[in-house]
């Protein structure tokens, strides 16, 4: 102990504060330029966020209204005689009736004709056949229709058609320009927000293209999914949490549930495609077999969820239980379960809600065909939302950009909402045990 | 016709409960000590029935359509249906269906008018039949649980026997999905390399499934080397982890260590709104903004850049990959003990020298087994791919260029298409039982990875 | 030589440390601290003794300000190290820290190499010129902290597959390997065996020649074997503050006397 250097207060000791003292600006720069990083890092995730967001809604807003034109329209018996119902020229009477809105125009010029035509959407004459075949009694006389524009209208009608762009390369021409202008004057246009966005099934035509079918076919495969993957969730977790002896074959079903969770979701399109389509002969494009696939990726979601809800309930409501001669299942169903119910619930939204945006084992069982009309019943061919917004993406025509964008929004609507009641169920029934 | 077995059972159960529980009643009354409560006799009684029931009508269900497709298939009249091959048997099957349901479209030729009614007749045969052995079933099983009803009957645990049963069943679903996994990928995997050598799958490097439709067409043979389509997964999945990892793991760090509470709770939702964003979603975000962006870069800096380039698609997928990346490394920093942290900081580190001394390396195990599950996702994330990447396997590893990957050329070999006789389809499979093995392996080495780590610190 | 030293001590025993004036602390709504007032001399052992949740840690962990690093810790009052305010503004814990060292409670190597556990100080304080130099401070502080016969074979070895009262020790040679000022140990042997925790005793007073040792205790008996003084906490409160001897056997106040006879527990 007679060593120098370990003699307190010597030379070593002040130049240990010094050193210190010395290197503290240096090392505080260091934590800030790292603090500096970490914001920018999430300030980037969170720019990434804004212009997913701001670029879908950019363009989708606008699918949620539609340019309509009014206009009073001639039921023309040459055109549309009552004998041949529900055949007739219902386009040729709707274009005539239009051309009369517009000063100096030759109908009689078959091109022109054509043109004029061409302003309404094709789901026009289908309004009036409708309507005409409902009451044969308009034939004849003049009627007041409010019809849905073509898409290159509804485009100019919103400013996406730039007018200072030269002719050839625009979608309409300087005529149809002036044509749309005058329909304008003349008060025959207007924007009313986008019903058939909801209430029409999928078309080739952007302007009439709904998504109705997508809608119903996403809800019967939840449905389905729901269905199968709850109670045969909930019953495994129950069995692995609180019955299953510890031993290899449980710690199996563990691995084996956990590797499940993470197997890339377009091996389960194969393994439907297989085997619910191949084998078991079920048809394809049916919400059915698609609610099927969801509930086998779901089931690892909701298991894991539920074992955590169980695993939360205190060892001491159990023992209470069990004190008072309540056989082991008494006191899971009627004790235990029960109070972790809220937990169960909010897992299997959140798996549904992963549900409902999955995409790639849908189209490998053929729910991206192109279906105009709504499924009745799960075994229909149908689509879901998140397949219509791939064949809308896929589309060529410039009006189903915005509509994909539209379409988007309402799936992440439901999310949104799904995951709201979630939260909400979380928080009103957390427990502080 | 469909809804009548089902009624049948229901009724059937609801009786069941009733007779039960009522004969159980009854001898109680007469002053006799029950075994188990009357409930449990009615409950015996109902799921006994339920359950084999149940079971029957639905694999009647699943069975019936096939057989009926055969046995009116194999009506027909000889000849009808050679030299076709197997879609257009479908295309034969689909048209007698739609004949049998009342859509007619042109003039079918008279078999298949007669296949349809053959269909039809079938079709009620079979829904009758199954209603007679409903009810039958049913009436049998309801007499067996009423001959069981007496005061010693251990109602309660034949009740929680079929209960645990039921359960255990659940939870072999699991392992069903698993062996259902492997076995049909497995199957068709053969089936393909029956056609295509095992080699030239592994090891070719030229990858053009297009192979003719007809025999007197004029086409490539058709290769099927999987390295470029494996290179182009790699492209793509290194792309997506040189975004996700810098920009997660930075976060991760900042939020776990030097964020104000306020702040974390603020960020914490909005990076799982990230997670949530289905990938349909990612994938149109990157052909509507992202893909033209790097065109649009590229050209002002004199590059030609493809169209639909590894970098949007990758770049996107790293977009989607950073909360999960950030919230396993959260997660694995969090673990870390205390007393380390006070350790390093009662030793004079700074927050900063802690954290990147100390805590990042004593995470890391965590953070790697994060980062690993984050590459199989990765490699299996298929709609950004199938959106915002190319179709043509290339061998390059140039993010400028276009690539295709595994789950892209699974998808487009499988759409719309449905036979599953050619090398074309069925080495979509052979593709997904290579991306199953290959995410399989990641994932057990990953989870294992985590779960040691987590041992450590508990 | 040996006279000088020990004159020298005497004379340094009367110089006070760290002083502490109507110290208060809070967490949230607990006032866990109430008016604290003690001057810890120099170059002895100093006890804290009371019963658990008394405050002596949190008192403790005010001395090199490592309340600042639980949110809702707030500390009023002043404490001063060499007549120096080390609440000032202006005073950089991290600073503070490498004069203040701290053992703790649960033994915690980092996982790393014994060698790079006691060189982690002296290398973020950027104390070694050179390897060599480091190779030095590392053999000194393992020496010091009496570890040195058992590692030295083994440096590269991770510092978690020790012992437990290994571990602490290593964890102590790890303290003082930055040449700290005053050594604040938190209940140190409370997770070793008796073994251990005799070694780890009689290295504390060793290392009394060369530091200021702060000990919080919950063993009556240890504060008594490695103290020169020892200050009686209860309820957030300074009840009695003296010489060890005196504590032990003549207890002023009726509290303390309560509980060195086991009746306050």
């Amino acid at each position: 102990m007679t060593d120098i250097a370990n003699v307190p207060g010597g030379p070593q000791r002040a130049s240990t504060t010094d050193l210190v003292a010395a290197s503290l600006k240096r090392r505080h720069r260091k934590q800030q330029r790292l603090q500096w990083i970490g914001m920018g890092a999430i300030s980037i995730a969170f720019l990434m966020l804004f212009i997913l967001v701001s670029s879908l809604v950019s363009t989708g807003w606008q699918a949620f209204t539609q340019t309509h034109v009014t206009f009073d329209v001639y039921v023309d018996p040459e055109e549309i005689p009552e004998d041949r119902l529900p055949r007739g020229g219902f386009d040729d009477a709707l274009a005539a009736s239009l051309g009369k809105m517009l000063p100096g125009v030759d109908m009689s010029d078959r091109k022109t004709a054509r043109a004029v035509e061409g302003i309404l959407s094709n789901g026009a004459q289908f309004e009036l056949r409708d309507r005409v075949v409902a009451d044969p009694g308009l034939i004849g006389r003049t009627i007041q229709m409010t019809v849905p524009v073509s898409d290159p209208f509804d485009q100019l009608n919103k400013g996406l058609i730039a007018r200072d762009t030269p002719e050839e390369n625009r979608r309409v021409t300087n005529t149809e320009i002036q044509w749309f202008d005058d329909l304008q004057d003349a008060g025959a246009i207007s924007k009313p927000f986008n019903w058939a966005l909801f209430t029409n099934a999928d078309s080739r035509f952007p302007e009439l293209a709904g998504l109705k079918g997508a809608l119903v076919g996403s809800f019967w495969a939840l449905l389905t999914c729901f269905l199968i993957a709850f109670p045969l969730g909930i019953g495994s977790a129950i069995y692995l949490e609180e019955f299953a002896p510890k031993n290899k074959l449980s710690d199996f079903i563990e691995v084996n549930i956990n590797n499940l969770a993470a197997v890339p979701s377009v091996v389960f399109g194969l393994l439907a495609l297989a085997v619910f389509i191949g084998w078991f002969g079920l048809p394809r494009s049916a919400p059915f077999v698609g609610g099927l696939t969801l509930a086998l990726m779901t089931m690892p979601t909701i298991i894991i969820a539920t074992r955590a809800a169980l695993k939360a309930v205190p060892p001491s409501i159990r023992e209470a239980a069990l004190g008072l001669g309540a056989s082991k299942q008494q006191v899971v169903f009627q004790h235990v379960l029960p109070l972790a119910m809220p937990g169960v619930l909010t897992g299997t939204i959140i798996g549904l809600a992963q549900a409902l945006g999955e995409t790639a084992p849908l189209l490998l069982i053929g729910m991206n065909a192109f279906i105009t009309s709504a499924a009745s019943s799960p075994f229909d061919s149908a689509t879901a939302l998140p397949t219509q917004i791939f064949i809308w993406a896929d589309s060529p025509e410039r009006g189903f950009v915005s509509r994909t964008s539209a379409a988007i929004l309402v799936l992440l609507g439901f999310l949104v909402m799904m995951n709201m009641v979630a939260i909400y169920l979380r928080q009103k029934f957390e427990r502080k045990w | 016709m469909t809804a009548l077995p089902f009624l049948l059972l229901i009724a059937a159960v609801m009786a069941g409960y009733v007779i039960n529980r009522m004969a159980a009643g009854a001898i109680r009354d007469r002053g006799d000590r029950l075994h188990s409560l009357i409930g449990y006799h009615g409950m015996f009684s109902a799921l006994l029935i339920l359950v084999p029931v149940l079971t029957f009508i639905l694999l009647w269900l699943v069975l019936q359509g096939p057989v009926i497709d055969r046995m009116v298939m194999g009506g027909l009249p000889d000849g009808a249906l050679d030299d076709l091959d197997s879609g257009a048997t479908q295309l034969v099957l689909a048209e007698i269906k739609s004949l049998a349901n009342g859509r007619v479209f042109g003039t079918p030729e008279d078999w298949k008018i007669a296949a349809g009614e053959r269909f039809v007749q079938l079709s009620n045969q079979a829904a009758w039949l199954l209603a007679i052995a409903v009810a039958v079933l049913a009436v049998g099983l309801l007499a067996f649980a009423r001959s069981r009803v007496a005061a010693e009957f251990r109602a309660r645990q034949g009740v929680e026997g079929i209960v645990s049963g039921l359960m255990i069943f659940c939870s072999t679903v699991a392992i069903f999905t698993t062996i259902g996994i492997i076995v049909s990928l497995t199957y068709e995997t053969i089936r393909f390399l029956e056609a295509v050598p095992l080699t030239d799958f592994l090891f070719g490097t030229n990858w053009e499934p297009q192979i003719p439709l007809r025999e007197d067409q004029v086409a490539a043979e058709g290769a099927f080397g999987w390295l470029p389509v494996i290179v182009g997964t790699i492209v793509i999945t290194i792309v997506a982890l040189l975004v996700a990892v810098p920009i997660g793991l930075f976060s991760a760090i900042y939020l776990n260590e030097f964020a104000p509470r306020r702040l974390r709770s603020a960020v914490k939702p909005v990076l799982e709104i990230l997670a949530g964003v289905p990938t349909v979603v990612y994938g149109f975000f990157a052909i509507l903004v992202v893909a033209p962006a790097i065109r649009s870069f590229g050209q002002s800096i004199g590059i030609d850049v493809a169209p639909n380039t590894a970098l949007a698609a990758g770049g996107v997928m790293g977009i989607m990959l950073i909360p999960f990346i950030s919230s396993f490394a959260d997660d694995a920093l969090s673990a870390v003990p205390r007393a380390l942290r006070d350790g390093a900081l009662g030793l004079g580190s700074t927050r900063g020298e802690m954290m990147t001394t100390v805590l990042f390396p004593a995470a890391l195990p965590g953070i790697v087994g994060g980062v690993l599950l984050a590459v199989s996702r990765a490699i299996g994330e298929t709609m950004i791919v199938v959106m915002a990447a190319g179709l043509i396997a290339k061998m390059t590893f140039n993010p400028l260029d276009s690539v295709t990957t595994v789950t892209v050329q699974i998808v487009t070999l499988l759409i719309g298409d449905t036979s599953f006789d050619n090398p074309k389809t069925l080495a979509a499979f052979a593709l997904g039982m290579m991306l199953f093995i290959v995410t399989l392996i990641i994932n057990i080495f990953a989870l294992r990875i985590v779960r040691k780590y987590r041992e450590a610190y508990d | 030589m040996n006279d000088m030293s020990t004159i020298e001590r005497g004379a340094k025993l009367s110089e006070t440390k760290v002083s502490a004036r109507g110290v208060n602390v809070h967490y949230g709504d607990t006032h866990a601290i109430k008016d604290v007032n003690v001057d810890i001399s120099n170059n002895n052992v100093t006890a804290f003794i009371g019963p658990s949740g008394c405050g002596k840690s949190t008192f403790l962990r005010c001395l090199n300000r490592m309340n600042d690093t639980i949110d809702i810790c707030r500390v009023d009052g002043a404490i001063q190290l060499d007549g120096q305010d080390i609440y000032d503004k202006r005073v950089d814990p991290v600073q503070l820290r490498a004069r203040v060292g701290m053992v703790f409670q649960k033994p915690n190597p980092f996982p790393k190499s014994i060698y790079d556990n006691v060189a982690y100080g002296p290398k973020i304080h950027g104390l070694a010129k050179s390897k060599s130099d480091m190779d030095d401070i590392v053999e000194r502080a393992l020496r010091r902290g009496a570890i040195w016969d058992e590692v030295k074979d083994r440096l590269h070895s991770t510092g978690t597959g020790l012992s437990g009262g290994q571990q602490q020790r290593l964890c102590i040679a790890r303290a003082v390997a930055t040449e700290p000022e005053v050594l604040l140990m938190d209940e140190p042997c409370s997770a070793l065996d008796p073994i251990a925790t005799a070694q780890v005793e009689e290295l504390i007073d060793e290392l009394r020649e060369n530091f200021t040792v702060v000990i919080v205790t919950h063993s009556m008996q240890q504060a008594a074997r490695v103290s020169q003084k020892t200050a009686f906490f209860h309820l957030g409160e300074l009840v009695e503050f003296g010489e060890t001897g005196q504590i032990f056997t003549k207890p002023e106040d009726p509290r303390t006397e309560s509980y060195i006879t086991g009746r306050i527990g």
